[in-house]
């Protein structure tokens, strides 16, 4: 994870990480998605914006396997693969730090990171080894917020909390990061703290999806940029080739001069 | 010290030295988790009331002995209860499941004639049986544990009554049964088992220092160790001493003394449960259910498997407290398990510390807050003879516990 390695490189230069085509999801009667392609490279930032409603968080869960794709193509290190559940994702190493968090408030921060996932040594719990390995990540990612690794998270604050998921997210072998709006609910400082994190990850090699409706945030940290419009992928550009207030037209009608949908195709919608 | 205490604690470990253990468990406590603390002082309180009260005959060794086969069936209903406490649910059928298997105990023995080791695996089955069939309502079903052993508890006051049959009651004469609550170990094996205890207390917490050192990791200080073992082989001691004394009124007929056989049997039942909630990964996965079940559900836990077995670990132990109840009472009875049983075991989780609300409890709640109930009920009556006092002060004690543990939930959510 420290570095990347040379295939992760040639992967970011050729193959994407993670490639949909097609993507459809409806929930009864609703088209939630409706033809989605989306691309992710490893090393990069890709943000994945679009307004309330659009289908991000939809689309990455069912990247992560917790609700099925209707209809589509879905490769992963370019080979075509199956994620029924989380833990196929998780196989994958694919990670998902929730808009939600999905922390336990009453166990600390080692338990956390490691729930479901727990060092054994025979029937026991091996704490040591955790502990070690907590600490070994949370410096690998130069988190220095955290005073103890041995303290309930119902103590952290919220940069604390995202934090503690997001290390969570890399202690396993994962190759793909899906962040749902990680900086929601945080002040300025603790943002600029949870977005050098996000920058990290992707500096170390890894492929990170940010869903995130703060532009400036993502002008400042992602590589490229993946607007949701209604269900549709208006167009995924590359965050140098835009200005801020293109991608705020795409967000709002789905094209801006040239890029995005065909007029007809946004206004199909309307 | 100031430097190594001033660098540690900039790293955010642990200060050196009882002093600073100390002040890290003020800041536990100001952080609203009381621990079993409260209970504790309250244990003591109530200890120095009725012994200054009535102290010749609260503080013999012979009510010493009889508080703790009192105690003993509510301690061990609260084990089970705890399981189920800590995922927020409950199970109100506890007490009556306990009466339940053990008329399945002393049926099966005295009317059918089944040898005693048969007779107590249908005990024990039965118990299993009901948690597997309460925990699948619950977690499969989604029906609120409130209602099913709501339900439950109607029902099997029904089956008992049925098995026992109208106004009857079933004697118990296996002696290996009996011996549990009237039994008591020789003398001398009972200081072997203190030495057991200490010796064990001490090498296992030793091992876990030393391993923790060897790992880099930080560590209480060897002087904080060394105050908790020697306040534990104190406490062993103490309790070992007393038991061990005579505590026959006419010891030239028969003699009375040595610890009695149901509390090796509720301290092999307190380490191996909670060896099983904090050393385990399932352990651990009930703590997380408890905390947020849709984070542990994410975690790829299965919260409902979790939650069955919880059910199963809850009833199986009411089957044990029920063999307690048939060995203790010498027969069963149509209430055997009934009336205040199950209040008073909820009451002893949450007056040691388990939480109502999930995610929050310990094993040894069980055996404090038990402890504190078990000292109630036998020091009022010295006190006065009215029921309804009785009552009030055990209801009263309840509330005070469930506000704490309110109180304390609610500074921990806000600060
Ligand atoms: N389980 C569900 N059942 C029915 N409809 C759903 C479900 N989940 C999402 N939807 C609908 O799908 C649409 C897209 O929702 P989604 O949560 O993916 O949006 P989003 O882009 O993440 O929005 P936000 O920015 O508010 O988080 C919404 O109209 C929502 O009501
Ligand atoms: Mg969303």
């Amino acid at each position: 994870m420290s570095e990347p390695d040379a295939s992760a490189v040639a992967a970011g230069t050729d193959t994407p990480l993670l490639e949909l085509r097609g993507i459809t999801k409806s929930f009864g009667a609703v088209e939630v998605l409706r033809g989605v392609d989306l691309k992710v490279r490893s090393g990069r930032v890709t943000a994945l914006v679009g307004d309330n409603g659009a289908g991000k968080s939809t689309l990455i869960k069912g990247v992560a396997g917790i609700h099925n794709f209707d209809a589509g193509e879905y490769f992963f290190e370019g080979a075509p693969v199956e994620v029924h559940d989380p833990k196929t994702a998780n196989a994958l190493g694919i990670e998902v730090v929730y808009q939600d968090l999905a922390l336990c408030n009453n166990l600390d921060v080692v338990h956390n990171m490691f729930l479901g996932r727990e060092v054994t040594r025979g029937v026991t719990l091996n704490e040591d080894e955790m502990e070690t390995r907590a600490r070994k990540t949370l410096d690998g990612l130069a988190v220095r917020t955290l005073h103890s690794v041995r303290q309930p998270v119902a103590s952290l604050s919220g940069g604390q909390r995202q934090t503690v998921a997001i290390a969570r997210s890399v202690l396993w072998n994962s190759k793909l990061v899906i962040l749902d709006e990680p900086t929601a609910a945080l002040g300025v400082a603790q943002t600029e703290q949870v977005l050098r994190l996000v920058r990290q990850l992707a500096d170390n090699g890894l492929g990170v999806i940010l869903i995130s409706h703060n532009l400036g945030d993502v002008m400042q940290v992602a590589d490229d940029i993946a607007v949701l419009y209604l269900g549709q992928m208006a167009a995924q550009v590359d965050t140098k080739d835009v200005q801020r207030n293109q991608v705020v037209e795409l967000i709002t009608a789905g094209r801006s001069g040239d890029i995005g949908l065909s007029p007809a195709m946004a206004e199909v919608v309307l | 010290m100031t430097t190594t205490a001033a660098e540690q604690a900039a790293e955010g470990q642990r200060p050196e030295g009882i002093g600073g253990a100390a002040r890290a468990y003020i800041d536990k406590l100001r952080g609203g988790d009381f621990g079993s603390l409260p209970a504790v002082l309250g244990l003591a309180a109530l200890v120095i009331l009725f012994g200054s009260l009535k102290g010749d005959r609260f503080l013999s060794s012979f009510n010493f002995a009889n508080l703790l086969g009192q105690g003993a069936m509510i301690i061990v209903i609260a084990m089970g209860l705890i399981f189920v406490l800590l995922l927020g649910e409950i199970d109100l059928a506890a007490g009556v499941t306990a009466g339940m298997c053990a008329a399945v105990l002393g049926v099966t023995m005295t009317e059918h004639g089944w040898p005693m080791p048969l007779a107590l695996g249908a005990c024990i089955l039965t118990g299993i049986v009901v948690g597997l069939a309460q925990g699948v309502l619950v977690a499969n079903f989604g029906i609120p544990s409130f209602v099913v052993t709501l339900a439950t508890f109607l029902a099997f006051q029904g089956v008992l009554l049925l098995i026992i049959g109208e106004g009857g009651t079933i004697g118990i004469r296996d002696d290996t049964i009996l011996a549990i609550q009237n039994d008591n170990l020789p003398v001398w094996s009972g200081w072997i088992l203190a030495a057991v205890i200490a010796g064990g207390y001490a090498g296992l917490t030793l091992m876990r220092r030393r391993s923790r050192i060897t790992a880099g990791l930080a560590t209480e200080a060897f002087t904080v160790w060394l105050a908790k073992t020697g306040f534990l082989v104190a406490v062993v001691a103490v309790v070992t001493f007393f038991l061990n004394e005579e505590r026959s009124r006419r010891p030239e007929i028969t003699s009375i003394k040595g610890i009695p056989w149901v509390l090796p049997l509720i301290l092999v039942l307190f380490v191996g449960l909670t060896f099983l909630l904090t050393r385990t990964s399932f352990g651990r996965h009930v703590y997380a259910v408890g905390g947020n079940a849709e984070a542990a559900r994410r975690a790829g836990i299965s919260v409902a498997r979790i939650k069955v077995i919880c059910f199963v670990a809850c009833s199986t132990l009411a089957a044990v407290a029920g063999i307690l109840f048939a060995s203790r009472d010498n027969s069963i009875s149509p209430s055997t398990g009934g009336s205040t049983t199950l209040l008073l075991a909820v009451g002893a989780a949450v007056i040691g510390g388990t939480s109502l609300f999930g995610g929050k409890g310990r094993i040894i709640d069980a055996i404090i807050g038990g402890l504190v109930v078990a000292v109630i009920q036998n020091g009022l009556p010295l006190v006065t003879e009215q029921a309804g006092i009785q009552y009030a002060v055990t209801g009263g004690v309840l509330l005070i516990a469930a506000s704490v543990d309110a109180l304390s939930r609610r500074k921990s959510v806000t600060g």
